[in-house]
C-alpha cells in the first residue's frame, strides 16, 4: 500500500482529494435541499391547520436540518478553495466563464440561505408565524438556487457553449462571449432538475426513515404516521419524475457526450446495433462487455430504433476514452436499479396507503428505515457515472485533467492534505452519526435540548472551580 | 477595457473584491474575535450566552469568505491560482479550522457532559485564534510578495511564509478582531457577564495598539515599496491619520462605555485598514519577489471585459439583496441575548 502510495503523481492525488471531498460534501446539499421542502410543507400545514403535531414536526426536523446543514457549509468551503490551490491550470482556465457561475451562487444562494438560516434556527420567538415561514422558504430556495448555479459551472464543462478560447499552451483560456449561453447551455436544464428530484428523494426518504423507524418502535404514532405521508407523496412524485430528467440527460449525453454514452453502456463497435445492459462487466483489455442485455435496447433509447448504429468505444482514440470505463457503467447501472427499486417501493407503499393498511406493515417500515441509503447511494453513483465518464476531459473535449493541475504543488502537500482530510472527515462522519442518531432517538416534541447550565453553574460555584 | 463612470471594469472589480473581503473582516471579525475571547470567560452559562450571541449571523458573515473567494476567481483567475495554489498547506490548515470551528458551534450544545463542552469550547476558540492568524498571515505575504514565476507559479518554500512580517500581520489581524469581537459581545450581554467583558474589552484594545504600532514600525522601517504610493501621493495620508483617529475613538467611545459606538468605529478601523492595504497595492493584486515584471495586477490577470461586465451585473442585483436581508436578519437578533429551548 505505502509502495504504491508512492508512486501515485501529483494527478491522481489530486483527483482522488477531490473525488473524496465532493462525495464527501454530497451527503450534505441534497439532504438539506430535499428536506428544505418536506420542512415548507410541514410548516405550511401547521399554519394552515395549527395542530401541534404539525409544528412539533417542523421544529424536529428543523434541528435534523440544522446538523446537516452545519456540515454541509463546513465541507462545502473547502470544494471553493480546492479549484485554487490543487488545479490553478483549470482555474485560470475556465475562470472567466466559470466564476461568475460560482460568483452568482455565492451572492443569489448563499446568502440567502446562510442569512434566512438564523432565522429558521433561532428565530422562533423572534419573528411571526409567517415571516418564520417565509424564512423556511427563503433557506429552501436558496440551496435550491445554489444547486442551480453550481450544476450550470458543471454542466458548461460537460457541454460547454457560450465562449471562445484565447492564447495557446499554458496561457490558453476560455472567455466568455454569451452568458445565457453559457447558462443554458445543453445540459444544464435537465441536470439541474436530475439533480433537484434526487436531492427530494435523498430528503423524503429521510424523513420516512426516522418515521418508519418510531412506528417499528411503536412511539409518537399520530406524528410519524403524518411525517411518513407527507415523505411518502414528495417520493413517489419525485421518484417518477426522475425517470424523465433521467432519461433527458441521457440523449443530452448521447448527443453531445457519445464516448460517456458509449462508456455508460459498455459499448464498443459502432457498427452493430447497440444493446442496453441490465447488468454486466467491461473487459476492457479485450474490448468486449459481458452481461445480461436488451439487443438492440440501447439503440432504441437514443434513435427509437432497435437497428440504428450507436457510436462506440472503439471510434474513439485510447487517449480519449474514458479510464475506467468500469467504474462509470457500474456507476451508472447502480443508479438505474436504485432508481427503479425506489419507484416499486413508493408505488407499493403508496397503494397501500391508499388501501390505509400500509401502517401496519411493519416488514415495509422495517425495508424503509433502511431505503435512506438508496437515494444517497443513487445521489453518488449518478455522479461518478457524469465525472468518470467525462474523462480524460475536465472541459470536454478543451481541456485535459492531466493539464488541468497546479505547476507548482507537489506530491507530498497532496499527500499531507489527503491524510488529513480523511482524518477530519472520518471523525466528522462518526459525530454526525451519533448526533444524528440521538436526535432521532430523543424524539420530538418538549425542551429538547439538555441544557443544565444551571446546574453546573451551581457545582461550579460550590465547588469554587470558576 | 470597457469602463464604467471612467474606471476600467478590472478596478471597479478589484474595488468591489475590496468591498467583500472589507465586509467579511467586519462581519466575520466580530465573531471569530469572540471564539478567539471565549476561553477567557469561565462559567458554562457565560459561555453559552457568548456562543448564542453570535449563532443565528456567524454562518451568514462567512458567506463574505465564500463570496470573496467566487469574486478573486471570477474576476482574477490568474490571482486566484497563483495564491490558492502557492499556499496549498497554509490554506488546508485554514480549512480545517474553518470545518472545525463550524461544528464545535453547532456540536456543543448537543450533549450536557463537562468534558463534551469543554472539548468543543477549546476546539472553537483555537480555530477561531488559527483563522485570524492564517488570514493575517495570507494577507501580510501578500502585502510583502510572494516567489511568483512568470507563469504565476509558486517557485518557493512551504515555511517561507512564516517570515516575522507574516506573522506580526497574523497577530495584529488577531489582536484586531479580538478586541471588536469583545466589543460585539459587551453590546450583547448583560449583568456580571458584561462587567467581565468590558475588561476583556479593555485588555485586547491596548494589545491591537501595540501591535499595530509594532506593525506600522515595521512596515515604515523595513517593507519601503509598501508605503511607496502613500510617499508620492500626499493627500494619502488622510488614511493612516483617519486611521489613528478611529483608533483613539474606539478606545474613547470604551472609556464612555457607549460600546455601539465604539463597534462603529472599530468596524471603520477594519475598513481603513483594508483601505491601506489596496491603496498599497493597487495596481499590483500579488507582488512577485523574484521580479516585478512577474506582479500580478489588475490589467494582467483580470477577466474579459464581457465577463467582468456580467459580475458587475451580478454585483449590482445581487448586494443591494444580500444588504436588505442581512439587515433583517440582525434587526430580528438585536439587543442582549436571550436563551431559549432552540437556543445552542
Amino acid at each position: 500500500m505505502c509502495r504504491y502510495f508512492f508512486i501515485m503523481d501529483v494527478e491522481i492525488l489530486s483527483r482522488i482529494q477531490f473525488a473524496f471531498t465532493i462525495a464527501f460534501h454530497y451527503i450534505y446539499p441534497p439532504l438539506s435541499i430535499g428536506l428544505g421542502v418536506t420542512l415548507v410543507i410541514m410548516e405550511g400545514l401547521y399554519l394552515k391547520t395549527g395542530l401541534k403535531v404539525y409544528e412539533d414536526m417542523t421544529r424536529f426536523f428543523v434541528k435534523i436540518f440544522a446538523l446537516i446543514f452545519g456540515i454541509g457549509v463546513a465541507t462545502g468551503i473547502v470544494m471553493e478553495f480546492e479549484f485554487g490551490t490543487n488545479w490553478a491550470t483549470y482555474s485560470k482556465y475556465v475562470g472567466d466563464v466559470f466564476g461568475s457561475a460560482l460568483a452568482a451562487e455565492g451572492i443569489f444562494a448563499f446568502a440567502l440561505e446562510s442569512g434566512f438560516l438564523g432565522v429558521l434556527l433561532f428565530g422562533w420567538n423572534k419573528v411571526s408565524k409567517k415571516v418564520h415561514f417565509l424564512s423556511t422558504i427563503m433557506v429552501t430556495l436558496g440551496s435550491m438556487f445554489s444547486a442551480i448555479w453550481i450544476v450550470v459551472a458543471n454542466s458548461w464543462q460537460q457541454t460547454p457553449t457560450g465562449f471562445k478560447v484565447v492564447g495557446e499552451g499554458l496561457d490558453a483560456r476560455a472567455e466568455i462571449t454569451d452568458f445565457w449561453a453559457m447558462v443554458f447551455n445543453p445540459s444544464s436544464v435537465e441536470r439541474i432538475l436530475h439533480v433537484w428530484i434526487g436531492a427530494f428523494l435523498a430528503g423524503s426518504f429521510l424523513v420516512m426513515s426516522i418515521a418508519a423507524w418510531y412506528l417499528v418502535k411503536n412511539k409518537y404514532h399520530d406524528f410519524a404516521k403524518r411525517a411518513f405521508a407527507i415523505g411518502l407523496i414528495v417520493a413517489l412524485i419525485s421518484s417518477y419524475a426522475q425517470l424523465l430528467t433521467g432519461h433527458a440527460s441521457a440523449e443530452v449525453v448521447a448527443e453531445y457526450q457519445p464516448a460517456k454514452l458509449a462508456a455508460m453502456e459498455g459499448h464498443f463497435d459502432t457498427s452493430a446495433k447497440a444493446d442496453l445492459y441490465l447488468f454486466g462487466y467491461i473487459d476492457k483489455a479485450n474490448e468486449k462487455t459481458h452481461g445480461v442485455a436488451i439487443p438492440g435496447g440501447l439503440s432504441f433509447m437514443v434513435h427509437q430504433d432497435f437497428d440504428a448504429p450507436v457510436k462506440g468505444l472503439k471510434a474513439f482514440d485510447p487517449r480519449d476514452r474514458p479510464g475506467n470505463p468500469n467504474i462509470t457503467f457500474q456507476s451508472y447501472h447502480i443508479m438505474i436499479a436504485i432508481g427503479m427499486l425506489l419507484i416499486g417501493l413508493t408505488s407499493f407503499a403508496g397503494f397501500l396507503w391508499w388501501r390505509g393498511t400500509l401502517f401496519e406493515k411493519r416488514w415495509l417500515m422495517i425495508a424503509f428505515v433502511w431505503a435512506v441509503f438508496l437515494p444517497q447511494i443513487a445521489n453518488q453513483v449518478g455522479w461518478f457515472t457524469a465525472e468518470t465518464g467525462r474523462q480524460p476531459w475536465v472541459v470536454y473535449n478543451l481541456l485535459r485533467t492531466s493539464d488541468a493541475l497546479s505547476q507548482s504543488v507537489k506530491e507530498g502537500q497532496v499527500m499531507f492534505s489527503l491524510v488529513l482530510f480523511s482524518l477530519v472527515y472520518t471523525l466528522l462522519f462518526a459525530l454526525f452519526i451519533y448526533l444524528l442518531n440521538k436526535k432521532i432517538t430523543h424524539g420530538p416534541g418538549g425542551a429538547s435540548e439538555m441544557h443544565s447550565s444551571r446546574q453546573q453553574d451551581m457545582v461550579e460555584e460550590l465547588t469554587g472551580n470558576k | 477595457m470597457e469602463t464604467f463612470l471612467g474606471i476600467e471594469y478590472s478596478t471597479l472589480w478589484f474595488l468591489v473584491i475590496g468591498a467583500t473581503f472589507t465586509g467579511y473582516a467586519i462581519l466575520d471579525g466580530f465573531d471569530l474575535g469572540a471564539g478567539a475571547v471565549h476561553l477567557f470567560l469561565k462559567k458554562e452559562e457565560s459561555r453559552r450566552i457568548a456562543i448564542n450571541a453570535i449563532g443565528p449571523v456567524w454562518d451568514g458573515n462567512e458567506v463574505w469568505l465564500v463570496i470573496g473567494g467566487g469574486a478573486l476567481f471570477a474576476g482574477f483567475p490568474k490571482v486566484y491560482a497563483s495564491v490558492f495554489s502557492a499556499f496549498y498547506i497554509p490554506f488546508m490548515l485554514f480549512l480545517v479550522a474553518l470545518i472545525f470551528r463550524a461544528i464545535s458551534i453547532e456540536f456543543r450544545s448537543k450533549e450536557p457532559m463537562l468534558w463534551w463542552r469543554r472539548m468543543w469550547d477549546v476546539s472553537y476558540s483555537i480555530s477561531s485564534i488559527v483563522i485570524a492568524l492564517s488570514l493575517g498571515v495570507v494577507l501580510g505575504n501578500v502585502l510583502l510578495g510572494i516567489a511568483i514565476d512568470e507563469n504565476g507559479n509558486y517557485q518557493g518554500n512551504t515555511l517561507d511564509f512564516l517570515n516575522p512580517y507574516a506573522l506580526l500581520t497574523g497577530i495584529t489581524t488577531l489582536a484586531l478582531f479580538m478586541m471588536h469581537g469583545a466589543i460585539y459581545l459587551v453590546m450583547k450581554t448583560e449583568k456580571r457577564l458584561y462587567t467581565k467583558l468590558t475588561l476583556i474589552v479593555r485588555d485586547t484594545t491596548v494589545g491591537f495598539v501595540i501591535s499595530i504600532l509594532l506593525l506600522s514600525f515595521y512596515t515604515l522601517l523595513y517593507v519601503p515599496h509598501l508605503t511607496a504610493s502613500i510617499k508620492s501621493n500626499p493627500w494619502l495620508f488622510v488614511i493612516p491619520i483617519a486611521m489613528v483617529l478611529s483608533t483613539a475613538n474606539v478606545a474613547r467611545r470604551i472609556s464612555q462605555q457607549r460600546y455601539r459606538l465604539a463597534f462603529l468605529f472599530s468596524s471603520i478601523n477594519i475598513a481603513l485598514l483594508l483601505v491601506v492595504v489596496a491603496v498599497n497595492l493597487y495596481p499590483n493584486i500579488v507582488l512577485s519577489s523574484i521580479d516585478p515584471a512577474f506582479n500580478l495586477t489588475v490589467q494582467n490577470a483580470s477577466a474579459s471585459s464581457k465577463s467582468l461586465g456580467i459580475l458587475l451585473t451580478v454585483a449590482a442585483i445581487g448586494v443591494p439583496l444580500v444588504a436588505t436581508y442581512t439587515t433583517f436578519v440582525f434587526w430580528t437578533f438585536k439587543g442582549k441575548v436571550e436563551l431559549d429551548e432552540m437556543s445552542y
